[in-house]
């Protein structure tokens, strides 16, 4: 008997064996499986057990968190959310994170590595960070300015500072305010589903995540690549340009809403936006050059952040050439963000070289020490510095004596383009309107402001709406923020 | 003994204790260790206290305010149970108290710190009290039976009072799927947490009664000697008492655990390895054809072979896997008492999911303190069932030995996805009156067992062979 109470014992031991070794199994070299499953809320515990980081505007914090007291704690807020929705996005417990919330969510949920005290602090004591604090490049005022001139119309507001690529303004209209999605209870869920529903998307980022047809506006880079490939030498000489203009291999004829375009100069082509004369100069200009001019303006551009994804601004490649004269005067498939029309307005503020646009100034951690900085990112040669210079003249005129009269500002300089955008089957949809400006002190150096406003307003007459009309003004206000006016 | 007395008797024992140095004797070898056992309760209370002060700090900053009180009681039952001890069985293995006190202690601090999270269902305080009833039925086993043999004359009344026990669930509403609990007043409790004691006792004293019948009759084919239908008999009851308890009350684990009991006892007392064999092949034809019959258990199974189906189809997560994924967030030392977040098992996270708070907690390093605990408890156990002389003593030794260590495995193998869940306590560390209480009652008679051993005189703790 007893040799059997031992092996019976022994099996018993041998049970309790099995139980630490599976034990170790599981717990010390645990799979992903488990860590990572949707079902496992310890992530989602752990996350909202902190205040998230705050997003900062003039130094000042646009977001805050509010203590729940329940199982995921703390829950984002906004002091003004629908202002900035276009910057922050939103942070929701339900429904993840968009834009700087999501590109910042390293730092603001506190997991980046940069704010532990020492490297690998984190991994060994299990511990998170408290959040850190993204500082936006956006200024109140300018960002006030293109809020209240769209005034509730559908449309969007970029607005850069040309030198270095600072984005002081990114505003979509109509806007909702993100603090409504931040929790999980019913009210999120309801929230989600009128704002994903409603029929004027109130979530999407028009400013940086809509594409339009740039119109006129984009003459700009049409008239930048024909200076620079030498197709026009003197902004004054004629352009030898028929006017109807014939699309090639076509019968189809494209005219001007003005008089005058027939044979006229750069300039004047320019200063009252004469459709025929661009159409010709893309063509003659010819599709590679057309191309990569409009690629060194960001056209084409797949990778763009700033740190939010922007949509791909776009420029055909493979067109047959009653297409590239369409393509020339931003019609048919080119389409623009409002920050890549910024863009080419800044390009030519800035003198022919652009940094590529970024909306976040640098990053500290809670208590303020600098985690990172946004360092000038290498500069890009547009276009020639002559070219640029030209097309500063051409832009001053439209202002002074064309068709953007109405975004002038007293003791400033200012430069722009309209752009009156047909869309829609058959061209039937209310145009889009379009301005690009740009603005500087007559005291500064350099200029303060580039921006691009396009408003899409259903209810407007279609006669009403157009560049001149009703975007340069919104384009004023926003240059007379940045101007400190 | 001859072949005229072949079943349990009600009698005397029929094997005369062995004179000379008797059980009553004084003892003739070695100190008695009592010392050792309080200095063991000790450290056992206060590593329970500074859990308890951990898990007030860790939550809200302070320590609880009944912490004194808490300590006060946990020292109280450990200083009687110790008083009892020192008194009627002072040559007591001075292991199994402390560690006892200290199981109890540490599963009050896990249920005390998953009361913080439910607000509404407190359970520490009723714990505590059945925990004070347990240590007081471990007293009074201590000083009732002085010498284990007695309850060789309560061998029919034990089988008796257990199959009561077992069959009087099955006229109460199931709960949860499983009609295990019998519910009076504000009360209830799971009769066959005692029953199994209550079988410890019947199979020791059956089996050592028939001993010789078990072993030496029976034919024999190709070398192997088969046993005889009367020695046969009460396998087949149990078999098929485990089995029914299985089908009408859809209790898996104790289904399981008594069939291992009786299987280990069964072999211990005859010696023939064919018994696991036949014992492991009978178990495993029922467990599968009830898995495949009863939908409750079948889905048990199911959720063991696939623990994250549910989420991937979109129905949620099981307990297991929210149990599994307190396992894993535990890691090697755990996120300290108070900052888990086990209570996401719900339901049952105080009883049957109770090794995962200490999972998630205390890490694998403190889980493998509480397997090296029980370890412990069922190698002292085991040891005292050898150096035991008398048969009856042997054998009851074993089983309850058994019993925890079977007990640990189903339950804790159930909630870590070892082996398929089956509802259970985890001993001394669940939240459940019947269980806590039970535990305590096996304890008293290890107590009472090891006392009764070391007493023996070396010479004689070999002479049963």
């Amino acid at each position: 008997m007893t040799r059997c109470i031992r092996r019976a014992g022994v099996l018993c031991l041998l049970l309790l064996l099995a139980l630490l070794v599976h034990t170790a199994r599981l717990q010390l070299f645990t799979g992903a499986e488990l860590t990572d499953s949707s079902a496992n809320r310890r992530t989602a515990i752990t996350r909202y057990a902190q205040p998230r980081g705050e997003i900062l505007v003039d130094g000042r914090p646009v977001t805050g968190s509010r203590d729940t007291g329940e199982l995921l704690r703390y829950e984002r807020t906004y002091t003004d959310g629908p202002l900035y929705a276009p910057v922050t996005g939103y942070a929701s417990q339900q429904y993840g994170t968009t834009l700087l919330e999501a590109a910042e969510d390293g730092v603001l949920s506190g997991t980046d590595p940069g704010l532990a005290p020492l490297p690998l602090w984190n991994d060994l004591t299990g511990g998170r960070s408290p959040g850190g604090k993204v500082a936006t490049t956006i200024k109140a005022a300018v960002q006030k300015a293109a809020y209240e001139g769209l005034a509730g119309r559908k449309g969007a507001v970029a607005a850069l500072e040309p030198v270095s690529g600072r984005v002081l303004a990114l505003v979509s209209s109509p806007s909702y305010d993100p603090g409504r999605l931040s929790g999980t209870g019913p009210a999120a869920a309801g929230a989600w589903q009128q704002l994903t529903r409603a029929a004027d998307e109130p979530m999407l980022n028009r400013a940086i995540r809509q594409t339009y047809p740039p119109g006129s506006a984009f003459k700009v880079v049409t008239a930048a690549a024909a200076l620079d490939a030498g197709t026009v030498t003197d902004p004054d000489a004629p352009t030898r340009s028929p006017d109807p203009y014939t699309l090639p291999g076509s019968e189809k004829q494209l005219s001007n809403e003005v008089e005058g375009c027939a044979d006229a100069s750069l300039r004047y082509a320019f200063q009252w936006s004469c459709n025929t004369v661009f159409a010709g100069l893309g063509v003659r200009v010819g599709l590679d050059g057309m191309v990569a001019a409009a690629e060194r303006f960001g056209f084409n551009d797949r990778g763009l952040r700033i740190p939010s994804r922007v949509a791909p601004s776009t420029f055909a490649t493979g067109m047959d050439e009653a297409q590239l004269a369409l393509s020339s005067i931003g019609q048919y498939d080119t389409r623009a963000t409002p920050l890549q029309m910024a863009s080419v307005a800044a390009a030519v503020a800035a003198g022919g070289s652009v940094r590529p646009p970024r909306l976040v100034e640098g990053t500290t951690t809670g208590s303020g020490s600098p985690v990172w900085t946004g360092g000038p990112p290498g500069y890009r040669q547009v276009m020639n510095p002559g070219t640029a210079s030209v097309l500063r003249q051409l832009m001053r005129d439209v202002v002074e004596d064309g068709t953007g009269t109405n975004a002038a500002i007293e003791g400033a300089e200012v430069g722009g383009k309209t752009g009156t955008a047909q869309h829609g089957v058959g061209n039937a949809g209310v145009p889009y309107a379009w301005f690009i400006s740009w603005a500087r002190d007559e005291e500064a150096i350099e200029p303060a402001v580039a921006v691009a406003v396009v408003v899409e307003d259903e209810e407007a007459r279609r006669e009403a709406i157009s560049g001149g009309g009703t975007a340069a003004p919104i384009a004023r206000a926003v240059m007379e923020a940045a101007l400190g006016r | 003994m001859t072949g005229t007395t072949t079943g349990p008797t009600t009698g005397p024992p029929p094997r005369p204790v062995t004179p000379g140095p008797g059980l009553r004797g004084p003892a003739a070898d070695g100190p008695s260790r009592r010392g050792t056992e309080f200095f063991l309760l000790l450290v056992a209370v206060l590593l329970s206290v500074s859990g308890y002060l951990t898990v007030g700090l860790t939550l809200h900053g302070t320590p609880p305010p009944d912490t004194l009180r808490y300590a006060a009681g946990l020292g109280a039952l450990a200083l009687l149970a110790h008083g009892a001890v020192r008194l009627t069985a002072p040559y007591a293995d001075p292991l199994l108290l402390p560690i006892a006190v200290l199981l109890n202690g540490m599963g009050l601090v896990l249920i005390h710190r998953l009361d913080q999270e439910t607000p509404h269902d407190q359970a520490a305080g009723s714990q505590l009290v059945w925990s004070t009833a347990g240590a007081a039925l471990f007293i009074l086993v201590v000083l009732l039976v002085r010498d284990h043999r007695v309850l060789r004359r309560y061998t029919f009344l034990s089988v008796a009072a257990a199959l009561t026990l077992m069959v009087l669930p099955v006229f109460f509403p199931p709960v949860n799927g499983a009609r295990i609990w019998i519910r009076f007043g504000g009360f209830s409790f799971q009769p066959a947490e005692f029953a199994k004691v209550l079988l410890a006792v019947f199979f020791a004293g059956h089996l050592a009664a028939g001993l010789a019948v078990l072993r030496d009759s029976g034919r024999k084919v190709w070398g192997v000697r088969l046993p005889t239908g009367r020695a046969l008999g009460p396998v087949a009851a149990v078999w098929l008492l485990s089995v029914g308890v299985l089908v009408l009350e859809r209790d898996l684990g104790t289904s399981l655990l008594f069939f291992g009991l009786f299987v280990v006892m069964l072999y211990v007392a005859t010696g023939w390895t064919g018994w696991i064999t036949v014992g492991l092949l009978l178990a495993g034809a029922g467990a599968w054809a009830v898995g495949r019959l009863e939908p409750h258990v079948h889905a048990r199974v199911t959720d063991w072979l696939h623990p994250l189906a549910s989420i991937e189809a979109g129905e949620g997560s099981s307990q297991l896997a929210q149990s599994l994924f307190a396992f894993a967030s535990g890691g090697l030392f755990g996120t300290g008492l108070g900052a888990g977040h086990s209570v996401l098992i719900g339901f049952a996270a105080k009883s049957d999911f109770i090794l995962a708070t200490a999972g998630e907690e205390l890490g694998w390093a403190g889980l493998a303190a509480l397997f090296v605990l029980y370890g412990l408890l069922v190698e002292r156990g085991f040891r005292c069932g050898l150096a035991l002389e008398d048969p009856f003593g042997r054998l009851l030794a074993t089983g309850l030995a058994s019993i925890v260590a079977l007990q640990v495995f189903v339950i804790a193998g159930g909630v870590t996805g070892l082996i398929p869940l089956t509802g259970m306590a985890m001993p001394f560390l669940a939240q459940g009156g019947s269980s806590v209480v039970t535990n305590w009652v096996i304890v008293a008679l290890l107590i009472r067992l090891s006392d009764s051993a070391r007493r023996q005189a070396p010479a004689l703790a070999e002479a049963d062979r």
